[in-house]
């Protein structure tokens, strides 16, 4: 009576966790996959039961899949320029003095403050035809007529790196921070140089951290919609505009469902992946 | 005579940071081969002194020479020293092979002698077969040693140890001290090693260098700066040390006569009254084990001084006691062993001094 009593513990204990967890993100998932067999008619209502037609259109139409690998790609590119734009801050960052370090810490966390959509539409300003970086460069003659900058897939990478850098610069920053500056010192006297130390200490120690901060760039830039839409021209769409689309524009909730299932899958492979190669403890560190 | 270059020599070191001066003009020369450590509380530019040394810090002024050549602007890399941490800092994510080989690696080496090298450090640090393991898998004195591996494989000019041993245990750190100091006899390595720790400094220096906010206050052999110590606060530092305050009266052939409210004249050594005239205020220094209690005052030896006196308070420390007693209206400390039983509290007893083994130094500034 007693084992059975303490072996429910641990469970009663978490029993809080477990129920907000079910309750705002299993069953509205399961809603959804239940969702994604259903049928939308051209009466426009949905009829219930287990058709299996969004999935095989789904899968089999070439459409989602370039969409699908545009989408990875684009994630894939700007998670690396996160990477190397974002390790140099966050290096100056952890290398300041602890006065300095805090008003720093400070500015990168002072955007998110400000509305993501609108941080987003400012490119649209600098942008722009009319926006500040045509009107200097016409004015100053280098060019005779506003250049297409906005609208495409560069200006789409651009918007996801502004969005993401800050988290890629925090997750690094971290993990620089918690490296013993004793290392740096004794691999110095070693025989190392300032690079050499970086290269054999530094870099390999605060790997966990861009992991982590590449982890978190990835996953958020492949399921973002609200880039596409603001800065990229209409054969921009990335996959979760097409969620988008199904459900909002075209109230086919089934199609829409089974395409947010194929995301879930495809972000939740990548995360898999990663956990069994880094572990996703780190990307808690940077919260915490 | 062929003069000798010493293994190191600070000259006229100095080291500010900002307004504040953590190091004045230090000078010291260790000899090839020495054990030196660099004693005193923390602030007092221990270790400012032995990272400037190392190349960590650069000083403000003076110069820093390292068998005869000058290091002052020498970067870190390529000084060829052996630096250990109180932490030990190895590499985490290295195996201690890779760990013991790294400084191998900017040295012009063979692939074979690196592993020959690496593997007679492991032996020599008596943890051999532990080469593929990580840091983490050892424990903190095994985690030192290998630190120490490292530092010696490269066969450093000189060997800088920042107080490795404080971040162990009691019992580990007293084995560590003895498996050091037979390391470095053993290479016969220039070592300075930084502690705050006075019994450590005592059993393994060659020298000591005592060193308070930033100044030397004495350079000497172990015995030299405990049996005679030139200053108040090297007698405190060291040891258990009583401080009586006394007037300097005179000298008597090889003796200078102190003169001790409550106690009379106390002849002290000349050699052991550094520097000090007539008339001058002074300190007499008493240590605590060279006074001794005794219940029945018998026949006082020629020569020594006896008091009467009163047991305060009693610290039991097993194979010895410390008394506080009132002794001529002074409060002091005497150390002694116990015999059948520890005196009480309140004892009316005899403390017997013996004044050649007391010392007179200026006395205590009081700022």
């Amino acid at each position: 009576m007693d084992g059975r009593a303490s072996a429910m513990r641990p469970w009663l204990l978490l029993s809080p966790a477990l129920a907000t967890v079910t309750l705002l993100l299993v069953v509205p998932v399961m809603f959804i996959l239940v969702y994604s067999f259903w049928l939308r008619t051209a009466t426009g209502a949905d009829t219930s039961g287990f058709h299996l037609d969004n999935w095989i259109e789904v899968l089999t139409d070439p459409f989602y899949r370039d969409i699908l690998f545009k989408t990875l790609r684009i994630a894939l590119v700007t998670t690396l320029f996160c990477i190397v734009l974002g390790y140099v801050p966050a290096y100056f960052i952890a290398m300041s003095r602890t006065g300095n370090k805090t008003l720093l810490l400070l500015l990168l966390i002072l955007p998110f403050w400000i509305s993501y959509i609108i941080r987003t539409m400012s490119w649209i300003n600098i942008l722009g035809a009319s926006g500040g970086l045509n009107s200097l460069l016409l004015t100053l003659g280098i060019i005779s007529e506003p250049m297409r900058l906005l609208y495409n897939e560069g200006s789409v990478i651009l918007g996801l790196v502004h969005f993401l850098l800050p988290f890629m610069v925090l997750n690094v920053y971290v993990s620089l921070e918690a490296i013993d500056r004793n290392l740096l010192d004794a691999a110095r006297s070693l025989g190392a140089s300032d690079l050499q130390a970086f290269r054999e200490v530094t870099l390999p120690l605060s790997m966990p951290g861009l992991a982590a901060g590449a982890l978190l760039c990835f996953v958020l830039s492949a399921g973002t919609y609200i880039t596409p839409v603001v800065l990229g021209g209409p054969r921009d769409a990335m996959f979760a505009n097409l969620v988008f689309d199904a459900i909002i524009t075209q109230l086919d909730w089934p199609l829409g469902s089974a395409l947010s299932i194929v995301l879930l899958v495809v972000l939740g492979s990548v995360v898999l992946v990663y956990n069994r190669l880094v572990g996703v403890g780190q990307i808690a560190k940077s919260f915490g | 005579m062929t003069e000798q270059q010493p293994a190191v020599a600070l000259e006229g070191i100095v080291k500010r940071f900002g307004a504040v001066t953590a190091v004045h003009a230090m000078d010291i020369s260790i000899e090839e081969g020495a054990f030196v450590t660099l004693l005193g509380p923390s602030g007092c530019g221990k270790t400012t002194t032995l990272r400037m040394i190392a190349g960590l810090l650069s000083p403000s002024q003076g110069d820093i020479r390292i068998k005869g050549r000058s290091v002052t602007a020498t970067p870190i890399h390529k000084r060829n020293l052996g630096l250990v941490f109180q932490n030990y800092a190895l590499f985490p994510h290295k195996t201690i092979f890779d760990n013991v080989a790294f400084g191998l690696k900017y040295r012009d080496v063979g692939r074979r002698e690196i592993t020959d090298r690496v593997q007679k450090a492991l032996d020599l640090v008596q943890l051999p077969g532990v080469g593929d393991r990580h840091p983490a898998q050892l424990s903190g004195g095994q985690q030192q040693r290998i630190a120490l591996a490292r530092a010696i494989v490269i066969e450093p000019d000189v060997l800088l140890l920042d107080e490795p041993l404080s971040a162990l245990d009691a019992n580990l750190r007293e084995d560590m001290r003895v498996e050091l100091k037979r390391i470095q006899e053993q290479l016969g390595i220039t070592t300075i090693f930084v502690t705050h720790d006075q019994s450590e400094a005592l059993a393994m220096s060659d020298k000591v260098v005592v060193m308070r906010s930033g100044h030397v206050e004495q350079v000497g052999a172990p015995e030299d700066v405990y049996v005679n110590p030139a200053s108040a606060f090297v007698a405190r530092f060291l040891g258990n040390a009583n401080l009586i305050p006394a007037t300097v009266k005179g000298r008597d052939g090889d003796h200078v006569i102190a003169e001790v409210a409550g106690v009379g004249s106390v002849p002290v050594p000349a050699l052991r009254a550094a520097k000090l005239q007539p008339g001058d205020a002074a300190a007499l220094v008493v240590r605590a084990e060279r006074l001794q209690l005794v219940e029945q005052p018998g026949d006082v030896p020629e020569g020594m001084i006896a008091r009467k006196a009163t047991v305060t308070a009693v610290d039991y420390q097993g194979q010895a006691a410390r008394y506080f007693i009132d002794f001529c209206g002074h409060s002091i400390q005497a150390l002694n062993p116990i015999g059948t039983a520890p005196l009480r509290a309140g004892a009316r007893v005899t403390a017997v001094l013996d004044s050649n083994h007391c010392v007179l130094v200026p006395p205590e500034k009081h700022p």
